[in-house]
């Protein structure tokens, strides 16, 4: 198949598109034009690619989980280790993307929406990078859940604004950063955090992360000769997954997995599965499944990951979902808990919340393979940040 | 009818602004939004902007964040919102605009939406998060059910821009005359600059009238900005008044005496 979405009006299938007020329309477009020229520029790949190798760590490695593998005793098992970036997760790749694209549009003041609070970091360390003044808007009761990263973003001289307004989560801190793009359209540049938002977000936020596709593809075929079987990601946004999707959507023979979080169980009402529960809508300025009242209204997402506990998702894996190339599954809590423990006790590897729905599906996936498959799952960060929430599971 | 009710307003001989005038449905409570949009007609108020509460207003600053909650809180959704609609039209013909975000309308189905809308006596629509780009869908049912699509221009809008929402807006132009979002500032912060602005948009906006909105909170505001334009919108400060009133007992008639001030002077 050949994949090349989106369009040029940021369609992925019938998902996607610029739902936002008119103001943030020039600075859409402003956005869209400076993307254009610098996608083609071998001298913005170089900054970029300097940038990844010297100050992130790439390329991460993509580590064979030996005691994994022989766990299950099926097919081979390798973790693509973005958990090794610089700051701790995969975040990274895209603010060192969307900074040196705002210091070529001459932008001098960032802002970004944060959950957990390591987009906030990721932002606010290529600000202190490039000297650039940076508002990182975070729900007021994240910043209590959160408080390490507030102080490390803090630290790194970006103000924190909590939100007060609505859950004063992740949802209503990107209403907030919206609100400060509106005021502050002139001499502001939004860096969003995932793959969502209007176009031309979700496509450039993918571009910066497809790098883990790339490399995992470049390292698989080194180590195997070949290409994976089988990839797992988390989605709640989504950008790791689409990072590490975007490469491999014209292999067919390669079977993608999107987890996503269902909470206390996807029929518990506290969940933030979207695949298993929303129906299509537009929130945050694009057309993507949602999860939502009867009356249309935005529902309260739930995940104890703070980083999947939002109720929309990526256009491009609604289109993904839609077109049957992702598979999207559910993985609870508990099983997700679970997931650290095996992951920590069998590879010394603590992961993030987020990662570990991705490791929990194993437990799924791993009975219905054979020991000539390969499976790569994207190991998208570490658990330290989540210390707190996990010892009340230990 | 609808297209032509918003129109009726705008008559050429007119020398005062008209004065639109924005409540959240279902603010203070959904059972007196029908007594309190026929108290603003009463008190002056030539067109009412009926807004659809949503639950991630982006758009909207802090006043219309807390009425909109409230609303919702108190059950405030589409069908009853209609109903509103349809009693205020037992005895009053002021132009009714719903305006609001589209998730819950995708959600209620785009037909049905725009046919119940159509049946209760609604006019037309301002809906700040879908700008001319992704209107084809709802265009089609505007046309279809004869109703008024108000677009918006704001200062960072270019000319040519400016042109296109002409031609593709229905009964006015809603002019917001800063960038950020709704709210009630002082005079100052709104008369920066605007003046360059609104020229543009009197060049350019040529097919239909403009009301200016965004920041207005008094009569001299309202005066001033709404200059060489055909009239202005209120909303916050509107909501702003009732929320420091309600529920006393006099709530309404400090509301009317507010929105009098507004449109006369005190």
């Amino acid at each position: 198949m050949q994949y090349t979405s989106p369009t040029k009006t940021g369609y992925f299938g019938k998902f996607g598109g610029k739902f936002v007020p008119e103001i943030l329309i020039p600075a859409l477009e402003e956005l869209e034009a400076a993307y254009d020229l610098i996608r083609d520029d071998p001298s913005f790949e170089k900054e970029y690619l300097y940038m990844l190798q010297e100050y992130v760590g790439r390329p991460t490695p993509l580590t064979f989980a030996e005691r994994l593998t022989e766990h299950y005793g099926k097919a081979k098992i390798y973790l693509k280790r973005e958990d090794l970036c610089h700051t701790g997760a995969h975040k990274i790749n895209n603010t060192v993307g969307q900074v040196l694209l705002a210091r070529r549009m001459g932008k001098k003041r960032i802002i970004a929406e944060t959950g957990a609070g390591q987009h906030g970091v990721a932002t606010a360390t290529v600000c202190a990078r490039f000297g650039m003044e940076c508002v990182v808007y975070m729900g007021a009761e994240d910043t209590e859940r959160q408080k390490l990263n507030v102080d490390r973003m803090r630290l790194l001289g970006a103000e924190v604004r909590p939100v007060t307004s609505g859950s004063q989560t992740l949802k209503d801190a990107t209403n907030e950063a919206i609100r400060d793009w509106v005021t502050n359209v002139e001499d502001t540049f939004y860096i969003i955090g995932s793959v969502v938002g209007p176009h031309p977000y979700p496509m450039m936020v993918r571009d910066f992360h497809r790098i883990i596709g790339d490399e995992t593809k470049r390292q698989l075929l080194e180590k195997e000769g070949r290409l994976p079987d089988h990839i797992i990601a988390c989605v709640g946004g989504g950008s790791n997954a689409m990072g590490i999707f975007y490469p491999f959507i014209e292999d067919e023979s390669v079977k993608l997995y999107g987890v996503e979080a269902a909470g206390y169980g996807v029929e518990s009402g506290k969940t933030a599965a979207t695949f298993a529960k929303g129906t299509p809508g537009v929130l945050h300025g694009s057309l993507s499944y949602l999860l939502q009242t009867h009356q249309g209204q935005i529902a309260l997402a739930h995940s104890v990951s703070a980083g999947l506990d939002y109720p929309g998702v990526g256009p491009e894996h609604a289109h993904l979902f839609d077109i049957k190339r992702v598979k999207y599954v559910p993985i609870t809590d508990e099983e997700a808990m679970d997931g650290v423990r095996l992951t920590s006790s069998m590879e010394g590897i603590i992961p993030a919340l987020e990662t570990a729905h991705a490791m929990a599906y194993l437990e799924v996936l791993m009975p219905t393979t054979s020991s000539d498959e390969l499976v790569v799952i994207n190991c998208s960060g570490r658990g330290d940040k989540d210390m707190g929430t996990i010892s009340q599971f230990i | 009818m609808s297209v032509e009710r918003i129109s009726s307003v705008f008559t050429k001989d007119r020398v005062d602004p008209v004065m639109a005038l924005f409540i959240t449905a279902g603010y203070p409570e959904p059972s007196v939004t029908p007594d309190l949009l026929l108290a603003l007609e009463e008190s002056g108020a030539d067109i009412i902007e009926l807004g659809m509460p949503f639950s991630d207003p982006l758009a909207d600053g802090p006043t219309i964040q807390y009425s909109s909650e409230v609303a919702i809180e108190a059950g405030t959704d589409l069908d009853k919102i209609f109903g509103m609609v349809k009693e205020v039209r037992q005895s009053s013909q002021i132009p009714i605009v719903l305006m609001g975000y589209i998730n819950p309308i995708l959600h209620y189905g785009i037909d049905e939406f725009f046919k119940a809308a159509s049946e209760s006596g609604v006019d037309g629509f301002i809906l700040p998060d879908v700008p001319v780009e992704e209107s084809t869908l709802i265009e089609e049912f505007c046309r279809k059910y004869e109703m008024a699509l108000i677009y918006l221009v704001a200062p960072n809008t270019s000319d040519a821009r400016m042109r296109l929402i002409d031609s593709k807006s229905q009964g006015f132009v809603y002019c917001v005359s800063v960038t950020g979002v709704t709210g009630a500032r002082d005079g100052d912060q709104v008369a920066t600059s605007v003046q360059r602005f609104i020229d543009r948009v009197k060049q350019n906006v040529v097919h239909n009238p403009v009301l200016v909105g965004f920041g207005i909170k008094s009569h001299e505001d309202a005066k001033r900005i709404s200059a060489g334009l055909n009239g202005f919108v209120v909303g916050s400060a509107l909501i702003d008044t009732i929320r420091k009133n309600y529920p006393n007992s006099d709530w309404l008639d400090q509301t009317k005496a507010f929105v009098r001030d507004i449109k006369f002077g005190k």
